[in-house]
């Protein structure tokens, strides 16, 4: 593995802990596919298959205080956040016990018990909304971070410059991560970007930024919590692009036209479960019936969460105007 | 009682919000050292200190967004964006979240924002600076739409305004910050109702914000000719107060809307629906309405003033609907 692992404690629980984290990512994922064929899905659905580390690495350096704002495709960071399977599940089959009552979908996933503020489907939205949760923890003087996902498509948006250079002149405490997978929905990120460093775009705007492999788990949350303790001593911004591969198609009506298969398949071969099981198996720290057992759990929790899902109601029709304003005003 | 200007009524509101709740502070351009492009918050900076009162870059989205996700962090921002014009550089934050965090997020995440704004033509200051865009942001649903016509409710709107735990927007017509009236009771303002301000019998005259004073002028001239005029401020845009729409209508069954809006899509139009689908049958005569013209607004004096409404245009409708 690359990066610096010496400051990471690979014990064999953490390396049972990433691995896990990683898998049931990829297990919820395939089955929301498979639930979409059958049509217990709806609307879009973005997968996150291949970006696993990204997601699951930066999140070891967060507590359970510090927000995040995510993207559409954020299953993965609801479930690393501590949003629970069943109530992810649930939200994707539109019932009310969903996290975010069946009113937001795959795109929209919420839970502010774990501090999760989605779920934003409008490319680089999230971003001026993050700083805007640090302002707020800097203002009541709290030693809380917010972590701020985007895809690479986002640095093309107003608001992503706008954002990075209010949070560094403004000393707001956001860890921004680029998932750069290369591709915003089909176009490559060379027929978009002049500039395809997308961490020199963050050290324009004076902001300390690291670009990691993010098919490498370990890499990714050294390099998360290296940036993590830099917010915390200095309360300054820090940004991080994470190199990453989307190996499914942009969302399930994709035909994937703009990339070549040989090119898929070579990611696939880097990708970031079957890179850190081997590594993992090779340093003797998992062996696979480590595997059948992180298998079996994730299996048991996610036929739960299928069945939470199916077990649960819709919202009455008659609630239909519920949720633009407060019930009770003063 | 005192006189103000709508101008210092508002500053005074903002500084009693900040005064009595160390979790107000206020951020737009040139709100700080410049003392605020209409000087509203002049002298802020240096009561509050810069913590409290933020310039900003020229980035409406960013400063409006981080606004947003303040108010869902827990403090009570108030955004101001210079024009109306230049936030539609911040729409996607207003629309896509502050009017849908609510919603999105299952009623878990509420954004008690307020967002000031100034709106309205008649300064020459030609196609961008100059438009009356609150009969747009009255379209959405998840945002509360204020129109503040008279000193007292400058002074009065803000405090309920943070007070609400949605996002509220206040559109301050710019022509409105020199005008002098009484402070009034800021404490007896709500920012649910409509209200009159005039009282009459022969036609209705419904209007807000900038406009007011036009209609009340044109209500004056009307009463020359014995014609007696009931004005209707508004006062919030959405939700409108469609109980005091049909009870000024039932009392003189004849309506005038004056919006400073354009007339395709506007305000005027979804009040007229409205007054169609529920007093059709009070009506004695068919509604008319006084909107800007439909054109981007012109620079020169002459051709701006026809453009806007006008307290001759109001004159000249309600006679037409009055049949003298």
């Amino acid at each position: 593995m690359s990066g610096n692992p010496a400051k990471v404690r690979l014990s064999r629980e953490h390396c049972r802990t990433l691995l896990h984290q990683m898998l049931r990512i990829r297990r919820f994922e395939e089955k929301c596919a498979e639930l979409y064929t059958q049509e217990k899905i709806r609307g879009f659905l973005h997968l996150y298959i291949g970006e696993e580390a990204v997601a699951v690495g930066v999140m070891q350096a967060l507590a359970p205080e510090d927000a995040v704002v995510a993207t559409y495709r954020e299953h993965g960071h609801a479930l690393m956040k501590g949003v629970p399977a069943d109530t992810i599940m649930a939200e994707m089959f539109g019932k009310q016990e969903g996290c975010s009552g069946g009113r937001g979908g795959s795109m929209h996933l919420f839970d502010t018990e774990h501090r999760f503020y989605g779920g934003n489907a409008i490319v680089a939205g999230g971003l001026p909304i993050a700083a805007g949760l640090a302002l707020a923890d800097t203002l009541a003087d709290r030693s809380r971070i917010t972590t701020c996902f985007f895809g690479e498509g986002a640095v093309a948006e107003g608001e992503f410059h706008e954002a990075l250079n209010l949070a560094a002149l403004w000393q707001l405490p956001v860890l921004f991560v680029c998932e750069n997978n290369l591709y915003a929905m089909g176009t490559a990120l060379d027929l978009s970007e002049s500039q395809t460093d997308i961490s020199a775009k963050a050290a324009c705007y004076d902001i300390a930024s690291e670009a990691v492999d993010g098919m490498d788990v370990v890499a990714v949350e050294v390099a998360a919590r290296r940036a993590v303790a830099a917010i915390h001593e200095t309360g300054r911004p820090r940004f991080l692009e994470c190199r990453t591969y989307r190996f499914r198609a942009h969302s399930m009506y994709d035909p994937q036209l703009y990339r070549a298969k040989e090119e898929v398949e070579a990611w696939k071969e880097r990708g970031p479960i079957r890179r850190f099981k081997t590594w993992a198996f090779e340093a003797g720290e998992l062996r696979e019936s480590d595997v059948a057992e992180i298998e079996a759990e994730i299996a048991r929790e996610i036929d739960q969460a299928v069945a939470f899902a199916q077990d649960g109601t819709w919202e009455p029709v008659a609630d239909l105007t519920r949720h633009v304003g407060a019930e009770r005003r003063p | 009682m005192t006189d103000l200007t709508y101008r210092e009524a508002m500053r005074g509101a903002i500084r009693t919000a900040m005064q009595e709740d160390e979790r107000v502070f206020l951020m737009g351009e040139d709100v700080g050292h410049y003392g605020g492009c209409y000087a509203v918050t002049k002298g802020l900076l240096e009561e509050f200190g810069p913590q409290r009162i933020r310039d900003t870059p020229l980035s409406e989205s960013a400063f409006t967004g981080a606004g947003i996700g303040a108010a869902m962090n827990g403090v009570r921002p108030i955004v101001e964006i210079m024009t109306c014009n230049f936030s539609l550089l911040a729409l996607d934050q207003i629309m896509n979240n502050a009017a849908t965090m609510r919603h999105m997020s299952g009623g878990q995440v509420t954004v008690p924002i307020v967002i000031r704004m100034a709106t309205g033509g008649g300064r020459q200051l030609a196609a961008q600076h100059s438009h009356s865009l609150e009969g747009w942001y009255a379209h959405i649903p998840g945002l509360r739409v204020l129109a503040p016509a008279t000193v007292e409710d400058a002074g009065g709107m803000l405090g309920p305004a943070l007070a609400d735990p949605d996002p509220v927007l206040i559109f301050e017509n710019a022509l409105l910050y020199n005008e002098t009236g009484p402070a009034g009771d800021p404490g007896s303002v709500d920012i649910d109702h409509a209200a009159i301000r005039r009282e009459g019998s022969d036609i209705s005259l419904i209007t807000y914000g900038g406009s007011l004073g036009k209609t009340l002028a044109a209500a004056g001239q009307l009463a020359g000719d014995g014609i007696d005029a009931e004005v209707l401020d508004l006062r919030v845009l959405r939700p409108l107060d469609d109980d005091a729409i049909l009870a000024t209508l039932a009392k003189t069954r004849r309506c005038v809307i004056v919006d400073e809006g354009w007339r395709s899509g506007s305000l005027s139009a979804e009040i007229m629906a409205r007054i169609v689908e529920q007093g059709f049958w009070t009506l004695d005569a068919p509604l008319a309405r006084v909107c800007s013209e439909e054109v981007p607004i012109p620079y020169a004096a002459h051709l701006e003033e026809a453009a806007l409404p006008s307290a001759e245009k109001i004159v000249t409708a309600a006679r037409t609907v009055l049949g003298r």
